[in-house]
């Protein structure tokens, strides 16, 4: 076939096109995989993976150059000199804040596979049935049995390592063998236990790591720094696990520094014909043709493209028949918790940095629990000992201080809430085409903020977290509390929202664009709730279950 | 934990917010030093440096922090990490200490003195910036020596002398043990 077309196109290559272009290339299909920034190769570009700390100038830290250069970023801690080229320069992609909206980005092949938080929890149908039991946005299409199998498939070849805990509103799954808890969380676990009487439950994270090796993988060493690349493959991401899968097919053509700017739309078929690339590099047009095409560019990136795909019979963009597109845009709040100290482990320490720490899932309006706002709200958090960084009052300077920070410190243990936000209508994106970017295209615009029911839940994040710090025995327990602005969360959900009816969303059950059903998009965008749990497992099972699909529908020529 | 967790772990490389990102610098006979980018400082100013950090964190059966080049790493963090107000009071602070030194010591500056005097002058600055940090109100400078003090710890610990002989570094762990046994006087884990 010519040389630009193709049978599938998926745009953007972290985890959700990661995940398209592997079960697409595994099912025969030739595939185009675009990614708008650069190549970051596995292993051999991860250049401070291997640095010791004191390579790094400023020991990581940041300097006012990059404050300058990177004023979102600064915002919270991902502005850092370790892994700095992962993250977006907001001056060539700038965004118009119409309230403010924390956005980081990740524009290279992998996307934020490589720095993510790596939990990975199932959804319930305490989760898929929120919509519909409270009333807020609409309901999914679909439920926990028709993407159990899914979240099978993706936790066996992601590997997610956990502990089987046989709760009904977080299912367990195909976990390796989970992390273990250090002996504080082990005991704050057990009187937690006991205290709310088996209500309340603490367990090890599951996390994305794995514990034993995979194919090409070698299992976690414990190093913990992931966000910087893992040289041993020890996380999941696009570069260790599924770009690898598709490049073994022989049927995948990766094409970095390739931003899709539309999807090509046929009027009269009513079907999408490929994908509008610009070179970024040589800032010319390409025009891809494909019979699929896998919209994966990250939530808002994604409805960006549907938006920029206006035509004349869809003028507010690909996918705006429902008027939906750009609409229910959701995040998860946090920053809200405690943190206490535990005496009497003196004697007690750990060996190796385990890149995960304890969850404690969600018990509020769970259960026979009911509260004055709907949804609810887990928690993450770790015991450790006290470093070099902790303030003795006592000791002034010299080698008492010196001998006092060179061992380890009392034993603290602190975590944060994750809270569900619901679908608001009302918190939306949309084309800014007053501004541009480098390239001179239409940026996004942000209008999103939480509402009462989010703020009403952050009173118990905080109060739930000091009452349970107390119970469990911890000592100087404090609440910590942060401001929250939409985007911080970097879990961005919604703006082309599935559902059952094409006059309330913009996807259907299977992630197809109602309006052009060779258009699937599966990534954040898709969400019709937020649920409190982090979302990257979920765009894992849907997007194969979409790629089974769509191989399904070209099959029968449905698409 | 993840990420965020990864977020606590930079704070905690760089001493936790108390640190992170604002800085200073200075000389010891200038007043009229330059701030920003221009900031530079002497041979002379990070000699004296050194000598701070080491009174601070001095050698003992382990490397001190002159060994470990904290000076050098000072200058290099007003330099490029400290907003200009805090490089102010870096460096104004590098003079102040050495007046300090003068009038408690018989006018001989702080490069005159004897480790003894280094240490008796600076843990009187020390209790002088806690009791400074106590009451003062965010929007307030923060004391010089609170920024001299946590330089050198930062750039002690981290440093590789300060990592792999005051605390133990394994870049590599390879596995976890969730619960060892500690005995005081065993080193904490760098990082």
């Amino acid at each position: 076939m010519p040389d630009n077309v193709y049978d599938a196109i998926v745009v953007g290559s972290g985890i959700a096109g990661g995940w398209a272009a592997k079960e697409l290339t595994q099912k025969g299909l030739k595939v185009l995989l675009l990614e708008r920034g650069e190549n970051i190769e596995h292993i051999k570009d991860y250049k401070s993976a291997n640095k010791a700390p004191w390579e790094f100038p400023h020991r990581g830290g940041k300097t006012t150059e990059m404050t300058k250069e990177y004023p979102v970023l600064d915002r919270d801690y991902p502005l850092n000199e370790m892994n700095l080229n992962y993250w977006t320069n907001e001056k060539d992609c700038p965004y118009t804040e119409t309230k403010r909206f924390d956005w980081y980005r990740g524009y290279h092949v992998g996307g934020r596979s490589l720095m993510w938080g790596r939990q990975s929890y199932r959804w319930s149908d305490l989760d898929f049935g929120a919509n519909a039991k409270d009333g807020h946005g609409v309901d999914w299409p679909i439920r926990y049995k028709d993407i159990a199998s899914w979240y099978d498939y993706v936790e066996k070849f992601a590997g997610i390592s956990g502990s089987k805990e046989g709760l009904p509103h977080l299912p367990d799954g195909q976990f390796q063998p989970g992390m273990e808890l250090n002996c504080v969380e082990k005991d704050v676990a057990a009187r937690l236990k006991q205290h709310y009487k088996g209500e309340r439950h603490l367990f090890i994270g599951r996390v994305a790591n794995i514990t034993q090796p995979l194919p090409g993988r070698t299992n976690c060493q414990y190093r913990n720094k992931c966000w910087l690349g893992c040289p041993f493959g020890g996380y999941f991401s696009t570069q260790s696990s599924t770009l690898p899968a598709a490049v073994a097919t022989g049927n995948l053509t990766l094409r970095p520094f390739s931003l899709a700017t539309k999807v090509l739309y046929n009027k009269d078929t009513k079907k999408a014909t490929g994908v509008e690339v610009l070179d970024t590099q040589d800032n010319k047009t390409y025009e891809f043709k494909s019979k699929v095409v896998f919209l994966c560019a990250s939530a808002f990136n994604s409805t960006w493209v549907l938006f920029n795909s206006a035509t004349d019979i869809w003028p507010g963009g690909l996918g705006s028949s429902s008027g939906e597109l750009g609409h229910n845009v959701m995040d998860h709040h946090f920053r809200v918790g405690a943190e206490g100290i535990a005496e009497g482990y003196d004697d007690k320490y750990y060996f190796g940095r385990r890149p995960t720490g304890f969850y404690i899932p969600r018990f509020r309006n769970t259960g026979s629990d009911t509260r004055d706002y709907v949804r609810s709200f887990g928690y993450q958090g770790g015991a450790s000992r006290q470093g070099w960084n902790r303030q003795i009052a006592e000791l002034g300077i010299g080698a008492d201080l010196k001998n006092a920070l060179s061992e380890p410190g009392p034993w603290s243990l602190g975590m944060t809430a994750f809270g569900e936000i619901l679908p608001y209508h009302e918190n939306t994106i949309s084309l800014d085409k007053t501004k541009k970017d480098k390239w001179g295209l239409p940026v996004l615009a942000m209008n999103c903020e939480i509402k009462d029911n989010e703020k009403k839940m952050r009173v118990d994040m905080k109060n739930d977290a000091m009452e349970m710090l107390e119970a469990a025995g911890l000592k100087d327990v404090k609440p910590s509390e942060s401001d929250y602005f939409m985007g911080m969360g970097i879990h961005e959900m919604g703006t082309a929202r599935m559902g059952k009816d094409p006059k309330t969303s913009v996807l259907n059950a299977h992630n197809q664009v109602w309006d052009a059903p060779n258009v699937y998009v599966t990534d954040g965008a898709c969400m019709t709730s937020a649920a409190c749990v982090n979302p990257s497992l979920t765009y894992m099972a849907l997007t194969a279950r979409a790629v089974d699909h769509a191989v399904g529908e070209l099959k029968k020529g449905n698409i | 934990m993840n990420r965020r967790d990864a977020l606590s772990r930079v704070a905690l490389l760089l001493g936790g917010t108390v640190i992170g990102g604002e800085l200073f610098l200075a000389g010891c006979t200038s007043a009229d030093k330059k701030i920003g980018q221009s900031v530079e400082f002497t041979a002379d100013d990070l000699a004296y440096l050194d000598e701070i950090a080491e009174t601070i964190i001095p050698a003992t059966d382990t490397p001190g922090a002159k060994d470990a080049k904290v000076g050098a790493f000072m200058g290099v963090m007003v330099k490029d990490c400290y907003k200009e107000s805090d490089q102010k009071v870096f460096l104004e602070g590098m003079n102040k200490l050495n007046e300090a030194s003068k009038k408690k010591f018989s006018g001989n500056g702080f490069m005159k003195i004897t480790p003894e005097q280094r240490k008796e002058l600076l843990n009187e600055l020390d209790k002088e910036q806690k009791a400074y940090a106590k009451d003062k109100k965010k929007e307030d400078p923060q004391h010089y020596f609170t920024l001299m003090k946590q330089l050198t710890l930062l750039g002690y610990f981290t440093s590789e002398p300060g990592a792999t002989k005051a605390l133990r570094y394994v870049p590599v762990p390879g596995r976890f043990e969730a619960c060892i046994p500690y005995k005081k006087g065993d080193k904490a884990w760098a990082l």
